[in-house]
C-alpha cells in the first residue's frame, strides 16, 4: 500500500499495483479501505473517491490546520491517520452486505441502437446475436465510475468480446448507449462524444441530479444486462435492484 | 436581473460541488476560488454565494432593483452607465441601470459578485454550473442573451449610496493576470515516468496557450513533453491542477470542470494558491513552471486564508466607518 500525494489538496491511497489479476478481490479491498477511511472522519477531509486499486482522499489544507494538523507536516499528519484507518479492525461484514446489490439493466441490442455490433462481431469471429447473448450471460461489477457523472467502468466482460476503441471517436453519443471498450463495457449516462464500440442502448436514466445519490449505480454493484425487444425499450422499465 | 447581452461564456458558479466525485461529477465552481471569495466579501455576501463568472467579456446586464455590486479578475473595463468600476470596488447600481464588461486587455475571466446572490437552485448541494454534464447554475448552461436571473434577498442592511467606493481590495488579491505568468507546482504521481530531459524542459521552458482553453483544461501547444512508456498506467483520480501529459506530449493543465479520473500521466499538479493566475490563461500566453515542495504550497495556502481573513476585518471597519 501507498500514500501518494495528488497536488497540495489531495492524495491517492494505492491498495494494489494491479487491477486485472484479481478484480473482485482488487475491488473488496479497495471498497473495505473506503468505508474504513470513511469511518475515521479524519477532520479536513471532504472526500473519497474510489478508482480501480485505488482511493482517493480529498483534503482542505486549511481547515485540517485549524483541526490540530502541523502546517509543515500535513502530508504525514494525514497519512497516520489514514494508515491508522486502514490497520483498524471493523464491522467487516456489515460492509460487504451494504454493497452487494445487483442491478439488472435492460438493454435493447437491435442494429438501430448497436451500430458496432457488428465490428465486435467480427473481432470476435461470432454473429451479433452471440455478441448479444455473451454481453447479457456475464455478470460484472462496476470497477468505479468516472468519465461524465455516472458512467459505470464495469469488470468482467467476457474475454471474446474484448474489441479495440474506435480510431476516430463519435462527437456525440446518445444516452444510454452501451459500449464496448478494450477489455470493459460501460454506459453512457449522458450525451457526450467517447470511443468505444456501441452494441445497445438502455431506456434506464443512469445519472439524474434531481436525485440523491445522482446515479443508478455505484463502486462496488454487480450488473446484469437483459436483453429486451424494441417494444419493451419504448415501455421505459425501471431498474430492477435486489440484495445479494 | 436582465442578461441583455451574454457575452463569450457566462455562467452561474459559486465555489463548487462535493460529496459527489465517487459517482463522476466534476467540482465545477469558480476557476478562481479566493477572487469569488473577495468580491462576495466586498458586497456583503456569504463567501459561496451563487455569483458570474465572465469568460472573455462583452457581458451586458439590466439591473430590475437596486443592488450592490463588486468583482475580480483579469484586466477588464466595466462601466455602470458611463461611471467606471475598477477591479475590487464595491459600487451601487440603481433599478434601470446598466452595468456593462468590455473584452479584456490582459486574463480571461473576472467574477462579479451581486448583493443576495443569484437564487438558482441548488443541485447536489451547489449552485455552480455543470456544462459538460448540463446541469446546475441557470438551467445547466451558460447564459443567453435575454436570460432573466433571480437575485436573492440581500442579507444586509440598506445599501450604501450611490456611486463608487473609494476603498479597494488589494491590487494582488482582486487581479490576478499577468504576463508571463509562473505557476508554481509539486510534482506529480507520475512524474518518475518522465526522463531527466523532459522533466528540465518542463521546468525551464516557456509554455504556449493552445487554441484549446476552457473550464475543463488549458492544453499547451508546446515545448512538447514525451512520457515514457506508460503501458501499466491503471485510471485514478485527477483534481483541478493536475497536469497530464497525453501520448500526443502537449500538456493538459486541467480545471475545475474536469473529469474525476484519468489514465495519462500525471506530472505535476500546480499549487491551489496559483489556479487563479492558471484561470486567466487564454490562447497564445506563455506560461513558466516552478517547483516548489509540498510543506511550501500549504504556507502559501495558509497564508493568503489569513489575507483574505485580514481584507474581511479592514472591510468591516470601513463600512463602520
Amino acid at each position: 500500500m501507498e500514500i501518494i500525494p495528488l497536488g497540495d489538496s489531495a492524495l491517492v491511497v494505492r491498495l494494489r499495483e494491479r487491477f486485472d489479476d484479481a478484480p473482485e478481490e482488487t475491488l473488496d479491498e479497495v471498497l473495505r479501505a473506503l468505508r474504513r477511511i470513511q469511518e475515521a472522519a479524519i477532520p479536513g477531509v471532504i472526500e473519497l473517491a474510489p478508482a480501480y486499486t485505488s482511493v482517493a482522499v480529498f483534503f482542505d489544507p486549511v481547515a485540517m490546520v485549524k483541526a490540530g494538523g502541523p502546517a509543515e507536516e500535513l502530508l504525514v499528519w494525514l497519512a497516520t491517520r489514514i494508515r491508522a484507518a486502514l490497520n483498524a479492525q471493523t464491522a467487516h461484514r456489515r460492509f460487504l452486505t451494504e454493497h452487494s446489490r445487483l442491478v439488472e439493466i435492460p438493454v435493447c441490442y437491435d442494429p438501430e441502437f448497436a451500430p458496432d455490433i457488428e465490428e465486435v462481431a467480427r473481432h470476435a469471429q461470432i454473429s451479433p446475436k452471440e455478441v448479444a447473448d455473451l454481453h447479457s450471460a456475464a455478470e460484472y461489477r462496476v470497477a468505479c465510475l468516472g468519465f461524465i457523472p455516472g458512467f459505470p467502468f464495469l469488470a468482467g466482460l467476457p474475454r471474446q468480446l474484448e474489441t479495440p476503441r474506435r480510431s476516430t471517436p463519435r462527437k456525440n453519443i446518445p444516452p444510454g448507449s452501451v459500449g464496448i471498450g478494450g477489455a470493459q463495457t460501460g454506459v453512457y449516462p449522458l450525451r457526450s462524444p467517447g470511443g468505444w464500440n456501441l452494441i445497445g442502448r438502455t431506456p434506464l436514466k443512469l445519472f439524474d441530479p434531481a436525485r440523491n445519490p445522482p446515479t443508478l449505480l455505484r463502486a462496488g454493484d454487480r450488473v446484469r444486462f437483459r436483453s429486451i425487444s424494441r417494444e419493451e425499450f419504448e415501455a421505459a422499465p425501471e431498474a430492477a435492484i435486489s440484495d445479494r | 436581473m436582465i442578461v441583455t447581452r451574454a457575452g463569450f461564456l457566462t455562467t452561474v458558479q459559486d465555489l463548487g460541488r462535493t460529496g459527489y466525485r465517487q459517482f463522476g461529477v466534476s467540482t465545477s465552481g469558480a476557476l478562481d476560488p479566493f477572487a469569488l471569495r473577495i468580491a462576495n466579501l466586498l458586497v456583503g455576501n456569504h463567501a459561496n454565494a451563487a455569483a458570474l463568472e465572465i469568460a472573455l467579456g462583452d457581458l451586458q446586464l439590466r439591473f430590475e432593483d437596486q443592488r450592490v455590486v463588486a468583482w475580480c479578475g483579469g484586466e477588464f473595463d466595466a462601466q455602470i452607465g458611463s461611471r467606471q468600476l475598477p477591479a475590487g470596488r464595491v459600487a451601487s447600481v440603481q433599478a434601470g441601470e446598466e452595468l456593462r464588461f468590455g473584452r479584456p486587455r490582459l486574463g480571461c475571466r473576472a467574477w462579479l459578485a451581486i448583493s443576495g446572490g443569484i437564487d438558482v437552485p441548488l443541485m447536489l448541494g451547489s449552485r455552480s454550473t455543470d456544462l459538460r454534464a448540463g446541469f446546475g447554475g441557470f438551467e445547466g448552461r451558460a447564459l443567453r442573451d435575454g436570460d432573466r436571473l433571480p437575485l436573492g434577498a440581500w442579507p444586509g442592511s440598506s445599501p450604501p449610496a450611490t456611486g463608487v467606493s473609494s476603498w479597494s481590495a488589494p491590487h494582488d488579491w482582486c487581479s490576478p493576470a499577468k504576463r508571463d505568468a509562473v505557476l508554481r507546482f509539486v510534482r506529480g504521481i507520475d512524474w518518475f515516468r518522465f526522463n531527466d530531459v523532459t522533466v528540465q524542459r518542463f521546468t525551464n521552458q516557456r509554455f504556449t496557450v493552445s487554441a484549446d482553453f476552457d473550464r475543463m483544461g488549458v492544453q499547451f501547444d508546446s515545448p512538447e513533453l514525451k512520457p515514457q512508456e506508460t503501458g501499466d498506467l491503471i485510471s485514478e483520480a485527477v483534481a483541478p491542477g493536475t497536469i497530464q501529459v497525453p501520448p500526443g506530449g502537449k500538456p493538459i493543465l486541467l480545471l475545475q470542470d474536469c473529469q474525476t479520473i484519468g489514465g495519462y500521466p500525471r506530472l505535476a499538479h500546480v499549487i491551489t494558491v496559483d489556479l487563479g493566475v492558471a484561470a486567466q490563461l487564454r490562447a497564445g500566453d506563455g506560461v513558466r513552471f516552478s517547483e516548489v515542495a509540498l510543506a511550501d504550497a500549504h504556507r502559501l495556502l495558509l497564508e493568503r486564508e489569513l489575507e483574505l481573513f485580514r481584507i474581511g476585518l479592514e472591510l468591516q471597519r470601513t463600512c463602520k466607518r
